[in-house]
């Protein structure tokens, strides 16, 4: 296209900081057709793209954003769909500064074209426009799969193999399907009816879901394999990591999982009209520097905090949450005080945290993860008052089907071992992806390896051979 | 949805439910939970299972805040909107020992089971049940088919020995050698038996009731801190070593939501019954 460069993203319309602060509406409006044709128009259609490597599951980023710009937006979803089975959520979550739109060409001088933004536009043009239609569904090829986990990495298994014709049934712990994307990410950010709609789809096409049925305790793995031809374990990282400090079990003091479910999945944020409770603190720290962090951040604001703290030990260039969320946390008020650690907590007569202790911290020699080591500075002590803590320092695989699958392995942080060309665990007909592998990572990586898992379980299927 | 066969109310009180189940009961173990959530509006709430058989499974609650409330109010036809287990860890079963049961409240319910396994596994199975007076005790013939001796305690001394679970346990302690003393019940009654079987220095196993949301190890709020070390008592427990446990921590957390919990119930009744 001849059009001369536009060097800045088309903005997209926002809910105002201070509306926001009360409010769990998403934050960002999205586009319109016009603002997102004008966008679309930005992209260069370079003929070899450097941004589709950036993506882990490398979707035809020109080819769809083509189509957006030729006002073809049906055209547009089909091709991102070939890729990609969530692109409403993709659009939303994905961390696209630090992958398709880091290696846009644009990038290099101007913004890059917001990669993101379009495909969270194509999906939500085709939610809007009414109900997706059901492709035709092979004839069953009699196989039966399970998938455990309804996160983003068993509802991609589920979808791709339910395509070819296999039979499938995802066996989900929690009341409600989605993962992390109902329990952990909040509502201003992710609307759940997304996820329903998405699952739902899946129902449509034949996929089975059985709630409320904790694999490892309701069946193991060994009792599900008498009945399945194969199993895909996607169960994320649920394990919630405390500090290990003095205090931590003091009334007050939340895991990020704990804070997230109850407002999330449980609706705190409703209560009394729903039943689960939450604290509404006033001053709440929360410690921990990811995306998990800066929901927390913005859910307690949004419960009525007056303050809301980040702790986070390193500085902002090291912080592993998302571009976006950072600037919408700052947006809204939250304070952050980088290079701090908590030491501990105290606690009033009734055991309720009041104080922490904190010490500052400056940056050594990088670490084995290429980032600068955070070292106390001697006597830099301080404490300050707080009503709510939130941890929010990582998470890792919970142990519960390790433990009844003797024959799984498993590495050092409680990750089930995989080969990375199939995702095949070591043991037969079972196969692992997501978080389950990675540890905490994302959501398109979660899809990426369901998709490698996909195509060798269908081999598997069709040949019998492991 | 999980269709209810039944619910009775066993004492004041107190209701059975029995549920249909499709799988829940395959797996279940002495000493494992359920958690349910009554409606759409609900928390989750873990549950003992007291029993199950191939088609159902059964529970006993005592009706105390908005969510045994609405279980309360359920009858047979009805559903929940959440039925999931078993969870937690199973009784560690001893074989060929004499341990003595003790149940309060719900635990004479929830022993059941525990009983039944301990005696499966021959050991010598001595039951004691404890409440407030003779109308709040039940089942006293499941309990006693699988016991080789029997003992009814209440406070006001209507029915069998006059007092608490604890001076029983005491002065049977003082007579008979027993290898392993298990309570289920109340967090009072667990603390009082482990306290008085502490200088005895008799191994005793509590089933703790910490609050819990998903009780899968997620979420951490059941946190109970034993020999020094936190557990999750969802996934590591909910038995423990009475002994090891630090009290004072599981009853302060186990007041968190008090405030909540009085208002929610206001709520719940205001918008049942105006
Ligand atoms: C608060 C928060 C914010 C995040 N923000 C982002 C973001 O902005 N962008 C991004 O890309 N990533 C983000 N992530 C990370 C991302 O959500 C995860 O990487 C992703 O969800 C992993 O997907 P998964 O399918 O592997 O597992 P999950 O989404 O964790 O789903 C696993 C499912 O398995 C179920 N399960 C677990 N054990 C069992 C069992 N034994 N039996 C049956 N079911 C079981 C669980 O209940 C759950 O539903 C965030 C994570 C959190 C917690
Ligand atoms: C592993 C486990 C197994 C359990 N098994 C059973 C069981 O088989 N039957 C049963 O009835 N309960 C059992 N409980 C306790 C049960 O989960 C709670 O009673 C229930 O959550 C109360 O919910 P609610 O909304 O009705 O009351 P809430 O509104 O949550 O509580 C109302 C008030 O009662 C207090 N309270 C709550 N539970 C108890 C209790 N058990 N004893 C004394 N005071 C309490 C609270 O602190 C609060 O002040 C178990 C708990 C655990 C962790
Ligand atoms: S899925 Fe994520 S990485 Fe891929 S194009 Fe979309 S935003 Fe970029
Ligand atoms: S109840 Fe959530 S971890 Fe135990």
């Amino acid at each position: 296209m001849a059009n001369k460069i536009v060097p800045k993203k088309t903005p997209m319309r926002e809910r105002p900081a201070k509306e926001r602060r009360k409010g769990y509406d998403e934050v960002p409006y999205g586009y319109n057709d016009q603002e997102a044709i004008a966008e679309a128009k930005r992209c260069l259609q370079c003929k070899k793209p450097t941004c589709i490597p950036g993506c882990p599951v490398e979707i035809d980023i020109p080819g769809f954003i083509k189509f957006i710009a030729e006002g073809d937006f049906e055209g547009a979803i089909k091709r991102l769909k070939e890729r990609n089975v969530l692109p409403a959520v993709c659009g939303r979550v994905c961390p696209q500064e630090d992958q398709c739109e880091k290696l846009c060409v644009l990038a290099k001088k101007y913004e890059p074209v917001a990669i993101g933004r379009l495909e969270r536009f194509a999906a939500d043009r085709e939610a809007s426009a009414g109900e997706a239609s059901i492709p035709q569904i092979p004839p069953p090829t009699g196989k039966k799969v399970a998938v455990i986990g309804a996160g983003p990495g068993g509802l991609t298994v589920a979808g791709d193999l339910v395509m070819l014709g296999h039979g499938i049934k995802i066996f989900e712990a929690l009341h409600k399907p989605g993962g992390v994307l109902v329990y952990g990410i909040p509502e201003f950010r992710l609307p759940k009816a997304i996820i329903e709609r998405e699952v739902d789809y899946l129902l449509k096409c034949g996929v089975k879901l059985y709630l409320d049925f904790v694999v490892g305790k309701t069946a193991t793995i060994d009792q599900l394999l008498q009945e399945f031809d194969a199993v895909y374990i996607g169960t994320g990282a649920g394990l919630p990591w405390f500090m290990n400090i003095p205090g931590e079990n003091l009334n007050g003091v939340y895991s990020a999982n704990e804070y997230l479910t109850r407002a999330n999945l449980m609706k705190a944020y409703l209560f009394p009209q729903y039943d689960t409770p939450i604290v509404r603190g006033k001053r709440v720290a929360v410690i921990g520097g990811g995306n998990v962090a800066m929901d927390c951040a913005r859910t307690a604001l949004r419960l009525g905090a007056d303050e809301v703290r980040i702790v986070y030990r390193r500085s902002l260039k090291e912080m592993p949450a998302r571009a976006e969320e950072i600037h919408h946390a700052e947006e809204e008020g939250i304070v952050f005080e980088y290079l701090t650690l908590p030491l501990q907590y105290v606690g009033d007569e009734y055991s309720w945290v009041k104080e922490m202790e904190c010490i500052r911290m400056k940056l050594g020699e990088p670490d084995a993860s290429g980032r600068r080591r955070p070292v106390p500075i001697e006597g830099s002590n301080f404490i300050t008052a707080v009503d709510t803590v939130v941890c929010a320092i990582g998470q890792s695989p919970n142990p519960l089907i390790p433990q009844t699958t003797p024959d799984l392995k498993i590495g050092k942080w409680g990750n089930i071992e995989i080969d990375a060309k199939t995702n095949k665990t070591s043991k037969k007909g079972c196969w692992a992806g997501g978080d389950v592998v990675r540890g905490g990572a994302t959501v398109i990586l979660a899809m990426g390896d369901a998709r490698i898992a996909a195509r060798s379980m269908h081999e598997y299927l069709k040949t019998g051979v492991w | 949805m999980y269709k209810i066969l039944k619910r009775e109310k066993i004492v004041p009180n107190i209701h059975l439910l029995v549920i249909e189940s499709d799988a829940i009961h395959r797996n279940a173990q002495a000493g494992e939970f359920v958690v349910v959530r009554a409606d759409e509006y609900g928390e989750r709430i873990p549950l003992n299972l007291v029993d199950w058989n191939d088609t159902s499974i059964s529970i006993i609650f005592l009706e105390i805040g908005t969510s045994t409330r609405k279980l309360a109010a359920l009858n047979a036809g009805d559903e929940l909107a959440t039925l999931v287990g078993p969870l937690g860890k199973p009784t560690e079963l001893t074989k060929d020992k004499n341990v003595l049961c003790i149940g309060g409240c719900y635990g004479i319910g929830a022993i059941l089971p525990v009983i039944r396994a301990f005696k499966k596994n021959g050991n010598r199975v001595i039951t004691a049940i404890e409440a407030r007076s003779e109308f709040m005790l039940y089942w006293q013939d499941r309990l006693k088919e699988h016991s080789d001796e029997f003992f009814e305690i209440t406070r006001d001394g209507t029915r069998g020995i006059k007092g608490h679970a604890n001076d029983f346990l005491n002065d049977y302690l003082k007579r008979e050698r027993i290898d392993l003393v298990y309570v289920q019940g109340c967090t009072y009654l667990t603390y009082l038996c482990s306290e008085t079987t502490r200088p005895f220095g008799i191994r005793t196993l509590v089933g703790l009731n910490p609050i819990m949301v998903d009780a899968t190890g997620m979420c951490g709020v059941c946190r109970v801190i034993v020999n020094g070390e936190t557990k999750f008592g969802c996934v590591d427990g909910p038995e423990f070593d009475g002994h090891q446990v630090d009290w004072q921590n599981l009853l302060s957390r186990r007041k968190i939501y008090l405030k909540e919990e009085v208002y929610s119930l206001s709520f719940y009744e205001c918008e049942k019954y105006g």
